[in-house]
């Protein structure tokens, strides 16, 4: 492998003189709509300088050799011998996939086992996001546990104090189901003005997977919890920060908290609490209790550390909400998004993820206007409740500036907010639960940058 | 012979009571019931209401020499440091005791939130404290140095005065001096069920409009251009195939016209450096990396900063990590490390090599 073969899949740059029918009269189309004729005005400065609109390039020019020569040479592979099977005994992604790293956003902490690492959503498909990049966040270190060694244990207002081990846990009836895991200071940084470059760093401490397990009501009924008057579920890790946080008793006779150690189709991962989590699908991650070790059922809340000194919401007044656990109705636009580059003017399709701790996400509409006009896009099945939904919305990019944006809503009817709508209400200095409508703006240059507007 | 016949008796009673245990759940044979012994080591959690709360009292004095050993490294000598967490005390005043509400909280010029300015609930100190405290060797505090520990973080925010002893019997009347136990509120929509009453209203009411919907927008916010690579390269941070590629923030941005967008490169796999990979290892089992990055400052100097100062001075550097030192890099002291030889001496060449990655 050589420069030359990983920048073959590059679009090269086309003649300014190598036009297509079908694209002229597409700009031109677009032109005549003069939906954008307000972004000239938007942003004249930056259109003053600019060209006339260049024609449509195409993406993938006939070089004067009368092919290409990834075409007319046949490549290694395709004259050679392949590798054998189970070379890998557990596969990796390709190495041309290394740019994708879950990462840390410089300066956010001072230590790695306080901290969280971002997916990198910007090059994610669907709405699974693969083990090794779900985003982390540890409080004090993570670990891998031997799962022979692991109890989980029920303590509290219940007939019978029950331990039980993996093998008996992994015994009892379980379910598979898909849901996002939001941290609540997702977007957190932008909550005052704009403060990093990515989606991955803005939107990042998101994921979603297919997680297995028990219904944790079920654990509950074995031990005979009081189910009337245990109106609350403390949850307890099993590392050195061993997390409690106060689960609601009504989302857990809902049947949906699960006592999970499988997720997409294997274990945990051990940054994601091997051998066994809580999932509370909705709530915060900082819920989703890692390397879980004991519920104990109880009558009153907690107040554990994170939820009486983080994870609270300073209000305007100087009063914090306190066990504030809902992820509202949010959705961001993945690509074209901050830090990306459009190689050419043309057909683009924007997508991204939408998702509501409330249920299903019943529509996205997208602007590329900064939210003056809206297209409904296309939701991707599946559209299952509390899990992402992946978005999609054709566009033709005419080589102006643009800002994109999407606005979800859920199957209650509540829709994203935007920044002055949520501030309105909460102020700038909340930290937690952002779920604002995202802007990027695609500049002339091809750069597309993360921005809020007014 | 009869005893035999008896202990087989015996035996199928026991096997028919089981059977009777069993049958009355939905799923014999899974789980048993935990013992006293095992619920009380696991069962440390204390409430609002100080349920769990262990019976024993500390003193503000025994809580000071607590906090300087194993506490004033992370936290400051005053619970003030920002170096490596939030400041836990500051921000609070003599009216705030008394109102039970942090004024500072009301100002958006106040720099920063401190613990004790946010918290409203002392079982809250007490609790996290016991369960995940010293940071690196969490749960080894006594019940007396737990205590101890709150009352000296109460007295340092002047909600307790020198000579207090906190206990179980008297930690009620602290909470009624907790400066800011009225700051809270669960009147909101973010809990998912009706346990706190508050309220199934949203805060916002967006509606999906879909043409003219806003007056012009204009970018109120944007990244300034020094900022252009805080983040690292982009370029290097998104896919070589797609649509798009990652804008090359180690250069200037673009003035104008078409992107000349160059394809992003896989970042070049490093060269296996098994001996880092193994002292690395070593360090983050020892819990050093809390305290020093490999090339950064944290409480303690950076290894590469150690590594510059103390090239090829092995036994010099074992005889540092296990008995300790300070003034070198700076007034805060690394009390002395308890590790086996072997891995401090492995910590120490490869520190003397250089502190590569």
């Amino acid at each position: 492998m050589n420069a030359d073969n990983i920048n073959s899949g590059r679009v090269q740059k086309a003649p300014e003189n190598f036009l297509t029918q079908t694209g002229i009269k597409e700009v031109f189309a677009e032109g005549k709509k003069g939906r954008r004729d307000f972004i000239r005005n938007a942003f004249a400065a930056a259109a003053a300088g600019a060209a006339a609109p260049m024609a449509m390039a195409q993406g993938n020019p006939v070089p004067v050799e009368g092919g290409d020569p990834n075409i007319l040479n046949l490549p290694e592979h395709a004259v050679g011998l392949g590798q054998g099977v189970a070379v890998e005994g557990y596969g990796k992604p390709s190495k041309f996939e290394a740019n994708l790293q879950r990462r840390q956003s410089p300066g956010l902490t001072q230590t790695t086992q306080a901290s969280v690492s971002f997916a990198p959503l910007q090059s994610l498909f669907g709405i699974v996001t693969p083990s090794g990049l779900h985003f982390e966040r540890h409080h004090q270190g993570w670990w891998d546990i031997d799962p022979s060694k692991h109890r989980f244990m029920i303590n509290g207002m219940v007939k019978k104090n029950m331990v039980f081990t993996m093998d008996e846990i992994m015994r009892l009836p379980s379910v598979s189901r898909f849901h996002f895991i939001e941290c609540g200071a997702n977007t957190a940084v932008d909550w005052g003005n704009v403060a990093v470059p990515t989606v991955q760093y803005t939107h990042g401490m998101l994921s979603c997977s297919e997680f297995t397990g028990v219904p944790l009501i079920t654990l509950l009924e074995l031990a005979g919890a009081d189910l009337k008057n245990g109106k609350f579920v403390l949850a307890e890790g099993g590392d050195g920060s061993s997390m409690t946080r106060t689960i609601p008793m009504s989302l857990i006779t809902s049947g949906e908290v699960i006592v999970a150690y499988g997720q997409n189709g294997e274990m945990l991962r051990p940054e994601n609490g091997y051998p066994l989590r809580l999932v509370v699908p909705g709530v915060q991650g900082v819920s989703w209790v890692k390397y879980l070790r004991r519920v104990e059922v109880g009558d009153k809340p907690y107040a554990a550390k994170d939820e009486a000194i983080h994870y609270i919401d300073l209000q305007p007044g100087g009063l914090h909400r306190q066990y504030t656990n809902l992820q509202e109705v949010k959705s961001v636009v993945t690509t074209p998004s901050g830090g990306q580059v459009l190689l050419d003017k043309g057909f683009y399709n924007i997508t991204g993820l939408a998702w509501s701790g409330k249920g299903k996400i019943k529509r996205v509409d997208v602007s590329t206007d900064g939210g003056r006009n809206w297209r409904q896009a296309r939701l991707e099945t599946p559209v299952l409740s509390k899990a992402l939904t992946r978005f999609n919305l054709d566009w033709v990019w005419d080589g102006k500036p643009a800002i994109i944006q999407s606005r979800a809503q859920d199957e209650t009817g509540h829709v994203q907010p935007t920044y002055q709508q949520l501030r309105g209400v909460r102020g700038t200095r909340s930290i937690y639960h952002n779920n604002a409508i995202q802007s990027w703006l695609v500049q002339e240059n091809g750069e597309v940058k993360n921005v809020q507007v007014s | 012979m009869s005893r035999f016949r008896n202990a087989v008796l015996t035996v199928a009673l026991l096997a028919t009571a089981c059977l009777a245990v069993a049958q009355s759940s939905q799923y014999p044979g899974v789980g048993r019931a935990a013992t006293p012994k095992e619920v009380a080591k696991w069962d440390i959690d204390v409430r609002p209401d100080f349920k769990g709360l262990p019976a024993g009292s500390g003193s503000v004095a025994k809580g000071q020499d607590v906090w300087e050993g194993k506490c004033a490294h992370c936290h400051g000598v005053f619970g003030e440091s920002g170096e490596v967490f939030s400041p836990l005390i500051g921000g609070t005043t003599a009216e705030d005791i008394k109102t039970g509400r942090v004024a500072n909280l009301n100002r958006s010029d106040y720099p920063g939130r401190t613990t004790i300015m946010k918290v409203a609930t002392v079982s809250t100190l007490w609790d996290y404290i016991n369960r995940a405290m010293p940071w690196t060797s969490p749960k080894t505090l006594t019940t007396e140095e737990v205590y101890s520990v709150t009352a000296f973080l109460l007295n340092l925010a002047n909600i307790v005065p020198d000579n207090y002893v906190l206990s179980d019997k008297n930690i009620a009347e602290v909470q009624a001096r907790m400066p800011n136990r009225n700051g809270m509120t669960t009147a909101h929509a973010m809990w998912p069920g009706k346990e706190f009453g508050g309220t199934t209203k949203p805060d916002t009411a967006n509606k999906v409009c879909m043409k003219d919907c806003t007056t012009e927008p204009k970018v109120a916010s944007f990244l300034p251009d020094f900022a252009r690579n805080a983040h690292g390269n982009l370029q290097e941070q998104n896919r070589i195939v797609g649509p798009q590629r990652g804008a090359d923030t180690t250069k200037p941005e673009p003035k104008a016209g078409m992107p000349m967008a160059a394809a992003a490169p896989v970042a070049a796999a490093k060269p296996e450096n098994n001996e880092a990979k193994a002292a690395i290892a070593l360090l983050n089992k020892h819990s050093c990396t809390a305290c020093h990055g490999v090339d950064k400052k944290i409480v303690g100097p950076g290894f590469n900063e150690v590594a510059k100062k103390q090239s090829g001075k092995v036994d010099y550097l074992v005889g540092k990590i296990k008995s300790g030192g300070s003034g070198v890099y700076g007034a805060i002291p690394m009390p002395p490390q308890s590790l086996p030889d072997a891995d401090a001496k492995q910590i120490a060449e490869w520190i003397s090599k250089g502190a590569s990655k």
